[in-house]
């Protein structure tokens, strides 16, 4: 059993004093979820940015001289790696999983704070090293963020000196980073959960995030055997993925190499990333809606096997994002066939976010309205995952900017809709003050119909033949003109979209200072969380006492109980029952 | 079996259910404190575990092309008979055994002995580091380079890989050493050894199956890649 937590001492918590103690080295995981949270939207602003100027180089070509070529592709590569990578891994666990995790299982703080610490500061630094790319000479790799072998680190490819190198340190730095954090994250749920809180009673939110946790442990070790050979293909020639190849004319000192070889830990990794940036989303979302819906959670169990299967089920279907790569029939029938098992636990959680909406009380928050964007979004995105899972189907479209489409609705938008829910949600816990709800709106409109005015267009291009990475079409005749105004209109879109974040994080940056006040428990929500002694939770958390659990995250509506909710930590006698007569 | 029947009673509750007032007094006196470092030292384990099974994957399917010359096996071959790295596997042992006996010297009455032992420990961890480098120097002086063949660039990866994380446990070591020269409680103490301890025991056999890996004959790894259908 595991019924464990923190030793509950206050006057050994060393309540840090100086500004430098509090704010800089903190290893108060409050603290550092914020320290993750703003580095990783700040390299988000980056990612968005590239992606700027690579629909401004699709929706009107040649007309911007400040794109080339060689620049496009390193746009295309840098913000596919910080997206994935430094904004949505970082948020979702560095960010969220370091504020929400010690508050919900009822700890004081991780259980490694040191490390925890060391974790974020190492982040940083991976992240200023990835960013110094840009100011080397070549400027960063323009591989695409797949960094497949050859062509990678060979000339031809921009920024195939320092830009590469410091692509590959950054990841190495970022994957101690995340390690780091990540042995934190399940060792914080697994040992010091308060007393009661059951592995059944924990909110989906963690689950989510445990689980997403574990694959990450289990796959960001094939990334970084990958960057490592890849390092030393390249600085020390060694040929563990390089052929004997010939380079502009010259024979290179490679032999025999495998590039294939690469593909496969590659994507031993990034399979088990859409998960490990999905499955948190999918705990939060759940939460968010079963809040907003005022209902319990339908079906946390299987929710919760959903979850675990998910993450299982994510090791076994890498190689379908190598198709076109050849491969033995039987191998493509094999992950064809996990791929579409993979559909079943996820349609599960689509049915059950959609039953726990059914009848509820449902209250039109900007949180709940992001969450149930991302129900429409990750189905949409999730069912042409099942097109493309199948081999026959992924061969014409592989390339083509379906797969763009594909992949931007599924782990792009649907992630980041969950982001927004759950910052418009959890706000009021880290600072005590709502964000503005009309501007929230506002947001949200903008970014669900202006989401789906970049990404569906998209599926027809890929219909279409429109190759994806290509900085330029030039006079290709299976490809009709209208293309071109299509391609226009997602631009401005995008370009849209873009201006449209501003007002969010001007939202974030106002409501901090002059928002609404909120007070400690401003949705009627369950969770440990919202019970604190103060909002926001001081260092410690609970201040003289640890919460005890009595109960599930989800007692909404309780029959015969007066409050339409009741908190976790509220035992059986405390609870108001309504009086004979029905009334409150 | 226990843990699984455990794992499998916990994952099937009903948490929506009402519990009965004895239920939660039960939960709540079964609840113990347990050992955070442990738990976080086997997830660490379970990484650089996975770090290294696919190192040897990669290895198995590279061995597999035309190119690969295994430095073991044959009579020819640099690491036909390797008596450094039997010995050098030797100081590895040593320094694991040493620190598993250090965890025992726990006690007020026994500190010189613990100290002695800890001190062995970090000197024979040294002599392994020092041995591997030395092999690097007689395989690169015998022309086998990290980059004239995949088994030699393999080799010097996996042991400077390994070396690495020895390094890591020491640096860990002596951090418990410091925490512990400003005179902390004994127990705590004696917790942080016995993961110092563990981790090395894990390094040792690590480094056996990078040793039994490194210095397979060509029929050995043809076989088991062979197995795995590379």
């Amino acid at each position: 059993m595991n019924y464990t937590a923190i030793v509950d001492q206050p006057d050994e918590s060393h309540h840090p004093t100086s500004f430098m103690a509090k704010y800089i080295w903190s290893q108060d995981h409050k603290v550092i979820a914020i320290q993750y949270s703003i580095t990783a939207l700040f390299v988000g602003l980056v990612a968005l940015a590239l992606s700027a100027m690579m629909r401004l180089q699709l929706g009107f070509p040649d007309s911007f001289s400040f794109i080339d070529p060689s620049s496009y592709l390193q746009f295309v590569t840098m913000h596919g790696m910080i997206m994935v990578i430094y904004l949505l891994t970082a948020l979702l666990l560095g960010g969220f999983g370091n504020y929400l995790i010690p508050l919900m299982v009822g700890a004081r703080d991780m259980v490694f704070p040191y490390l925890n610490m060391l974790s974020y500061w190492t982040y940083l630094l991976s992240v200023i090293v990835l960013l110094a790319s840009f100011f080397v000479p070549g400027g960063p790799t323009g591989a695409g963020w797949t960094l497949y072998p050859p062509q990678t680190i060979l000339p031809g490819t921009p920024g195939n000196d320092g830009g590469i190198i410091l692509m590959l340190v950054s990841l190495a730095i970022f994957i101690v980073a995340f390690t780091m954090g990540g042995l934190n994250y399940v060792t914080t749920i697994l040992q010091a959960r308060a007393r009661g809180m059951t592995l059944m009673r924990m909110p989906l939110t963690i689950w989510g995030i445990f689980t997403a946790t574990i694959l990450g442990l289990l796959a960001f070790p094939a990334l970084l055997v990958s960057a490592i050979m890849m390092m030393l293909d390249k600085l020390v020639g060694t040929s563990f993925f390089m052929p004997a190849i010939l380079s502009l004319g010259e024979p290179l000192n490679y032999t025999g190499g495998s590039p294939v070889l690469f593909q496969h830990l590659f994507w031993f990794f990034g399979h088990p990333e859409v998960y490990i940036v999905a499955l948190p989303a999918f705990g939060m979302v759940s939460d968010v809606i079963a809040t907003h819906a005022r209902k319990n959670i339908f079906g946390y169990r299987m929710m919760v096997w959903a979850i675990v299967a998910i993450g299982g089920l994510s090791f076994v279907v890498w190689a379908h994002h190598m198709y076109v790569s050849g491969m033995n029939p039987y191998f493509g029938f094999f992950f064809a066939t996990t791929t579409l098992i993979i559909a079943i636990p996820t349609a599960l959680k689509v049915y059950n976010w959609s039953l726990t909406l059914w009848r509820g009380n449902i209250h039109m928050t900007v949180p709940m309205m992001f969450a149930i964007g991302f129900i429409f979004t990750f189905t949409h995105g999730g069912l042409t995952g099942l097109f493309l899972g199948n081999v026959v189907v992924d061969l014409p479209l592989s390339d083509t900017y379906f797969v763009v489409a594909h992949f931007h609705m599924v782990m792009g938008v649907s992630p980041i809709m969950v982001l927004f829910a759950a910052i418009y949600h959890w706000f009021p816990k880290v600072t005590g003050r709502f964000l503005h709800t009309g501007l929230g709106k506002f947001h949200f409109w903008m970014t669900f119909v202006g989401t789906y005015s970049i990404y569906l267009p998209m599926h027809y291009l890929g219909f279409l033949g429109v190759p994806r990475r290509y900085f330029a079409m030039g006079p290709t005749e299976f490809i009709p003109e209208s293309a071109q105004s299509l391609n226009a209109s997602i631009t401005i879109s995008a370009l849209i979209v873009g201006v449209v974040q501003l007002i969010f994080l001007f939202n974030i940056i106002w409501s901090t200072f002059k928002g609404k006040k909120s007070g400690p428990n401003p949705w009627n929500a369950t969770t440990l969380e919202w019970q604190t002694e103060y909002t926001p939770p001081r260092h410690g958390n609970w201040g003289g006492k640890i919460p005890v659990v009595y109960r599930w995250a989800y007692d909404y509506s309780v029959p015969g109980v007066k409050a339409d909710f009741i908190p976790q930590n509220v035992s059986p006698q405390e609870v108001e029952m309504m009086d004979d007569k029905g009334g409150a | 079996m226990n843990f699984f029947s455990s794992i499998f009673r916990e994952l099937t509750e009903k948490p929506w259910l009402a519990q009965s007032a004895e239920t939660l007094d039960q939960e709540l006196i079964e609840y113990q404190p347990g050992s955070p470092g442990k738990t976080g030292l086997k997830f660490f384990i379970a990484v650089v575990s996975v770090i290294f099974f696919l190192f040897s994957v990669t290895y198995l399917s590279r061995s597999q092309y035309a190119d690969f010359q295994a430095l073991g096996g044959e009579p020819w071959s640099p690491l036909y008979q390797p008596l450094w790295l039997w010995a050098n596997t030797g100081w590895l042992l040593l320094a694991s055994l040493s620190l598993h006996f250090a965890v025992g010297q726990v006690s007020e009455d026994k500190l010189n002995r613990l100290l002695g032992l800890l001190t062995l420990s970090v000197i024979f961890s040294l002599l392994f580091i020092f041995g591997q480098w030395v092999v690097w120097q007689q395989l690169s002086q015998q022309g086998f380079v990290i980059n004239s063949n995949p088994a030699n660039s393999y080799f010097y990866m996996l042991t400077a890989i390994h070396g690495l994380h020895l390094l890591g446990g020491l640096f860990a070591l002596v951090r418990v050493l410091i925490i512990f020269s400003r005179k902390v409680k004994l127990d705590i103490l004696q917790r942080s050894l016995v993961l110092c301890a563990w981790y090395w025991h894990y390094l040792w056999l690590l480094w056996l199956f990078i040793f039994a890996l490194l210095t397979a004959s060509p029929s050995t790894y043809n076989t088991i890649a062979a197995w795995c259908g590379l």
